[in-house]
């Protein structure tokens, strides 16, 4: 795998002990793959072909296996995204209070779409199902947070808050 | 019931009640120390005896469930905490976690001991950041106190628990997707039988229960199974967290006996619907079931039994109330879509079938339906989940229920407000 000329680095672990401390908790390495991804995604921001591939040497198994887990859940990522990734519920609950509209407030503010990410990496817009948070419709997750109850004006604030 | 007092969430208002020194304070772990000192089996029995029902959507016996645990294997044996709640309109399991961890955390060293396990997981979804971190202190503080890890209490017994994060796959709330997903695969459900009981995790023997199941048993071990069965109807007894979220002046979680009836839910415990609308319909029990109008609604008992009867199902508890104003096409378009994103796409009939639904609905709703279109959602409902004739559960079509959990709603919609979706087949032009 070449890029610019180089040979590119392959992926590893900085928290090592960590890694460690995955493994001795299942009786078989490949339950530690979902444990893996996620750790190794807080540290890249995304799974790169470089981190399947790391992670398949360490659980033993062939990279298309990963890549096909990779590939079935939504929150791992396979592009590099924004610095804050704003996940709108779009479910009943959350659409009969108002959800659509905290989503167009966002593409007419921040000019995008769902899916899209901003020119300058501040925000990824994503609409999302289910967050499991229906009592508190409409609820946004921000990177890893809850932002329950929502309207246009306090959503409007929140996002100020995020640079 | 007017005496009813709430079992599961009878501290949540306290302050500081997800704590180890608040949860001892009021008995916590007493039960634990009851049951190490059981038999195995007579724990099973007590859970048997309780007629516990899951809570997590099947409502399948827990302590028949365990009771499949086959003695004489050597292989170890494994309990799943499924806290992988993502059935729209459920959101209890949560509020269990936040609040309560310790009651569900007490519930599953007894299930664990019953079924003689000593390595343990709590499967969470992965979009549940806050409570993996709650809980990850908790099992911590549960290790350095002697209530996990070795001779638990000082017995013989021990149990490990680890935490597990979902990566977002509503599937992996099936408890064969969850056991794949737990393996580092995809989460596919598995052909049963054989049942996780007999070969889950690992190929060994695994019991899968759900948070507000397990949160049940240190009330059932310390006041008896007698007690618990005469809460609400014998057959599906016991507290039961009723979420209720939509169209409503009160959302949230009420914990009521099992067999409290709907329209006292809605009118009484969510303050009714804001600005006089009147009630159109419900999901009884999140959005695998089918949908009840405000007439069938309004005298419905919220009960394992009676919700077959009306053609629908208790399921997560999760009640979504429509009012007057929620155009049915629409949220029966919001509720395919779910679907159809969330099916795995193992079984042919469920992946294409949600597709289609999805298309078909939306073109409806932009105003170019067919004249043959409600026939054909007809159709390919009975497609993915079975010719729908409750009498006979209608199961067969695809590996798991999803098949049945996309059919039902979407069908009940169409069946139940056909007008609706028949002004779209007769206007011109509808603007989207």
């Amino acid at each position: 795998m070449k890029s610019n000329g180089k040979l590119k680095q392959r992926f590893t672990f900085s928290d090592l002990e960590r890694v460690e401390q995955i493994f001795s908790q299942y009786p078989d390495k490949k339950s530690a793959t979902l444990p893996l991804l996620h750790l190794a995604q807080s540290q890249e921001g995304y799974i790169s072909n470089s981190v399947i591939e790391t992670i398949a040497d360490l659980v033993d198994c062939h990279s298309a296996v990963v890549m096909d887990c990779v590939s079935f859940y939504t929150m791992l990522y396979t592009k590099p995204q924004g610095r804050h990734i704003i996940q709108v519920c779009q479910t009943l609950s959350c659409s009969l209070n108002g959800a659509d509209a905290l989503v167009d407030h966002v593409t007419d503010k921040y000019e995008i779409k769902p899916g899209e990410t901003m020119a300058n990496d501040r925000f990824t817009l994503m609409k999302v199902e289910c967050l499991g948070s229906c009592g508190t419709a409409p609820v946004v997750q921000i990177n890893k947070e809850y932002h329950e109850g929502l309207s246009t004006q306090k959503f409007d604030k929140l996002l100020e808050s995020f640079e | 019931m007017n005496t009813f007092k709430p079992v599961l969430t009878e501290y949540i208002d306290q302050q500081d009640c997800h704590t180890l020194p608040f949860y001892k304070s009021v008995g916590g772990y007493t039960a634990l120390d009851k049951v190490l000192k059981m038999n195995p089996e007579d724990v099973t029995k007590e859970v048997k005896d309780s007629n516990l029902r899951g809570r997590g959507g099947a409502g399948f016996p827990t302590g028949v469930k365990w009771g499949f645990i086959p003695k004489d294997s050597d292989k170890p044996k494994y309990l799943i905490n499924n806290a992988d709640e993502s059935e729209p309109g459920t959101f209890k399991d949560r509020l269990l976690m936040n609040k309560a961890p310790h009651q569900m955390l007490e519930g599953m060293v007894i299930a664990a001991y019953a079924i003689g396990c000593h390595t343990s997981f709590i499967y969470i979804r992965g979009e549940f950041y806050k409570e993996y971190k709650l809980l990850e202190k908790v099992v911590t503080e549960a290790y350095e106190n002697n209530l996990l890890g070795d001779n638990i209490l000082g017995s013989n017994y021990s149990l490990d628990v680890v935490i597990h994060r979902g990566a977002g796959a509503y599937i992996c709330g099936e408890e064969t997707g969850l056991i794949e997903s737990l393996e580092g695969k995809r989460g596919w459900p598995r052909i049963k039988p054989p049942f996780p009981a007999i070969e889950g995790y690992l190929q060994s023997p695994t019991i899968v229960n759900n948070v507000e199941t397990l949160s049940c048993l240190p009330h059932i071990v310390n006041r008896g199974a007698g007690w618990f069965k005469s809460i609400g109807p014998e057959k599906g007894p016991g507290p039961r967290l009723f979420c209720i979220s939509g169209c409503v002046n009160n959302p949230g979680i009420f914990e009521e006996p099992m067999g409290v009836s709907l329209k006292d839910l809605i009118f009484d415990r969510a303050g009714g619907i804001p600005d006089g609308k009147q009630l159109k319909a419900v999901f009884p029990g999140g959005s695998s079931s089918a949908i009840l109008t405000a007439n069938e609604a309004i005298d419905v008992m919220m009960d394992f039994e009676e919700l077959v009867e009306k053609k629908s199902m208790l399921g997560s508890a999760g009640v979504i109330v429509m009012d007057e104003t929620v155009n049915m096409v629409q949220a029966c378009l919001n509720i395919a879509r779910f679907y159809a994103h969330e099916s795995c796409g193992q079984c042919t009939p469920c992946r294409e079938g949600t597709a289609w639904l999805v298309k078909m609905l939306t073109r409806l709703v932009n105003g170019g339906g067919k004249p043959n279109d409600i026939d054909m959602l007809f159709e390919i409902t009975d497609n993915i989940g079975g010719l729908i004739d409750f009498s006979k559960g209608s199961f067969g079509k695809t590996i798991c229920p999803f098949g049945e959990a996309v059919a039902w709603p979407v069908r009940s919609f169409v069946e139940k407000f056909k007008n609706e979706f028949m002004e779209y087949l007769t206007q011109e032009k509808v603007v989207a």
